[in-house]
């Protein structure tokens, strides 16, 4: 399993367009893919899930894949935080 | 073939199929499934069907309206195909044995309450974006067609109960060649639309959406107010012969495109356009529109789920002034309330709307949203010549009060360093009686009156124009009406300022030779209207028209002064 801690940095935090794109790519992977967030985990493919966790600026969040792909998914999710300016 | 008879409310004919923009019936049962695998797999082949549905409906999206507007439907698309949404749906269908309409149904709202319970603004509307994508998915469960407008890709008739602007503002105008509506009159937004976007429209059937089914062919007869369904081949020949004569007509008066207009004994009036958005700038240069009589501002509000920004406003203001070149713009003020809501406003419901909290008065109170426009208006005033008009001003307070806080802004501007302009004209529409009637005191203050006959006349005959049963009150050559007319125009006379009017009757045949008589200044109305009203005052003496109009005031009814009208013009 790999998995990595972000800070939050996008003054919006994690909805509307940013939350599309983190699901966007997350659902390109086969791996099972988490978001964890304040004890809360969710399926980081889920639309729904990652609103629902309704994270702000500053969160400390946690990304977690397991699978065949996962090493992969989690150089994918961080290299597009990073592009996008949302958390590092 | 079936003949209906509505009302005439934009000129021309269009035959095309139809295209009917009427929600369909999503209502179902709940019922125990035994076999549960095929359920499972009819669902996942409704989400396929959405997801295709949704994939062309957003590249159709970036395409007409960019990628920003496009971005609602990547985040349709992600709801439809969440596993944390599906996966409980496929379980419900397989542990309670019900349909897949109930399973989705069940599940989807309880997303909905949860994301409805948040404190978080955002979060509260992705509530309807699941709303939206479950619609769509039970419309493929249930095998019926939810209505998509923006994704009309050939030449179609349009029917509808009726048109609401957001209806309008999605609709491709390219391929819309018609209108026909259940309901509506000839000032009814779905008529006022039809006109600006110069395609015909009948609209006030009562029945187009129980008669016409999709891909019926049908003629709008936009001229006689009548909609023919499935027409025999001789009605349909017929129909591209009288289009052809319509057509040859309007080039004959579109030699008259760069005259002036003066009737027959050389008195020049301004025939001027009414416009909704910089769209339709082109109609009014191609129909030779001397200028812009009245540039109804709440579309720029309307169609969208919150208010636009000041540089929005700024530039849509700025392309009118432009694309009008130096020629006269008057741009209403917010006019909002009545028929025309702003869902994301949240003002609660009125029984009377049309006498409620609109226009000026909504303005007056909610003064950020006042103050952004009036920014926007005054920053763009330096790129041609631009008139503001209030709307719904009841009371001189009313006026001196909007007319205070335009003050405020504009030295406020001046102050930050803003270029100006120092010639803007400042007026007040005229359709409250009580302002007609103390036009006398008004014109002391105003620079210019525009009479806005539609609510005038309701106002007048306390007669509600949306509702069918008193439309007959609706009389714009009632003298009562005439004399209201004459009073304001007297007025603006009588300290210098000038008076014109921008409601349907401005345009209207036999409201003209009267207007001309009593000494309107300025005539806005629809683009297509104006070289029809300008060969027609070509003929007028105005001489005669003034004993023509000082004969009507005084006359008892209607139906004397249509007469005496006809009389004198034939």
């Amino acid at each position: 399993m790999a998995e990595k801690q972000f800070k939050v940095t996008a003054d919006t935090g994690i909805h509307a367009r940013p939350a599309t794109l983190l699901v966007q790519t997350a659902s390109k992977f086969d791996s099972e893919i988490n978001l964890e967030y304040k004890g809360k985990k969710v399926n980081l493919k889920s639309i729904m899930g990652v609103m629902s966790l309704g994270i702000g600026q500053g969160a400390d969040i946690s990304i977690s894949a397991e699978g065949s792909d996962s090493e992969e998914a989690l150089r994918s999710l961080d290299e597009l935080l990073k592009k996008e300016g949302l958390a590092e | 073939m079936t003949f209906l008879q509505g009302i005439a409310a934009s000129n021309g004919i269009a035959i095309a199929k139809a295209y009917r923009l009427v929600e369909p019936n999503l209502t179902f049962e709940t019922q125990t499934i035994e076999d549960t695998a095929s359920e499972v797999s009819r669902f996942r082949e409704a989400i396929a069907k959405s997801k295709a549905e949704l994939e062309a409906i957003r590249d159709r999206a970036k395409v007409d309206l960019g990628a920003d507007k496009a971005a609602i439907f990547e985040a349709h698309l992600l709801v439809l195909t969440d596993p944390e949404l599906n996966g409980p749906i496929e379980d419900k269908i397989q542990s309670d044995k019900v349909n897949a309409e109930a399973a989705l149904k069940d599940t989807a709202d309880m997303f909905v309450t949860m994301f409805e319970q948040m404190d978080n603004e955002y979060m509260k509307e992705r509530a309807a974006d699941i709303r939206d994508v479950t619609k769509r998915v039970l419309s493929h469960l249930l095998g019926v067609q939810l209505v998509n407008p923006s994704m009309i890709a050939e030449e179609v008739i349009i029917v509808a109960e009726d048109l609401t602007p957001s209806d309008t503002a999605q609709l491709n105008r390219q391929y819309v060649l018609g209108f026909t509506t259940d309901i509506g009159g000839r000032t009814s937004h779905s008529a006022i639309m039809a006109r600006s976007m110069e395609i015909p429209a009948v609209v006030g059937t009562k029945t187009a959406t129980e008669e016409i089914n999709n891909g019926d062919l049908v003629i709008v007869d936009g001229l006689k107010g009548e909609v023919h369904i499935n027409p025999t081949p001789e009605l349909v020949e017929e129909y591209r012969n009288i289009h052809q004569q319509f057509e040859a007509q309007k080039s004959e008066w579109a030699k008259l495109v760069n005259e002036k207009t003066v009737s027959a004994d050389d008195h020049h009036v301004e025939l001027a356009a009414n416009i909704g958005t910089p769209n339709d700038l082109k109609g009014v240069i191609e129909n030779g529109g001397e200028g812009v009589g009245l540039y109804r501002t709440e579309f720029l509000y309307m169609g969208r789920d919150q208010l636009p920004t000041e540089e929005e406003q700024f530039e849509a203001y700025k392309a009118v002034l432009e694309g009008m070149k130096d020629k006269p713009v008057v741009v209403r003020t917010l006019d909002i309330g009545g028929d025309k809501e702003l869902p994301y406003l949240q003002l609660p419901k009125e029984l009377n709307p049309f006498l409620g909290f609109r226009a000026i008065r909504l303005c007056l109170e909610e003064q950020d949203i006042f103050r952004t426009q009036l920014r926007a208006l005054l920053r763009a005033s330096t790129y041609g010549s631009l008139k503001i008009m209030f709307p719904m001003i009841a009371t001189l307070d009313e006026f001196r009060e909007a007319k205070a806080i335009l003050e405020d802004e504009r030295q406020k501007l001046i102050a930050a360093g803003q270029k100006v302009s120092d010639s803007i004209e400042l007026g007040i529409m005229v359709e409250i009686p009580s302002t007609a009637i103390l036009a006398d005191q008004f014109a002391k203050e105003v620079d210019f009156f525009s009479i806005g006959t539609n609510d005038l006349i309701q106002y007048t005959m306390a007669a509600d124009r949306m509702n069918q049963r008193v439309s007959y009150l609706y009389q714009p050559y009632s003298p009562s009406i005439l004399r209201l007319v004459k009073m304001v125009i007297d007025a603006a006379h009588a300290e210098g300022k000038w008076a014109g009017m921008c409601g349907e009757m401005a345009g209207d045949e036999t409201a003209i030779p009267l207007l001309l008589g009593l000494g309107l200044d300025e005539f806005s109305m629809s683009a297509t209207s104006i070289l029809k009203a300008r060969s027609q005052i070509k003929k007028l003496r105005k001489a005669d028209m003034e004993k023509l109009a000082n004969q009507v005031l005084n006359m008892q009814t209607t139906d004397q002064v249509i007469e005496a009208v006809n009389a004198a013009t034939k």
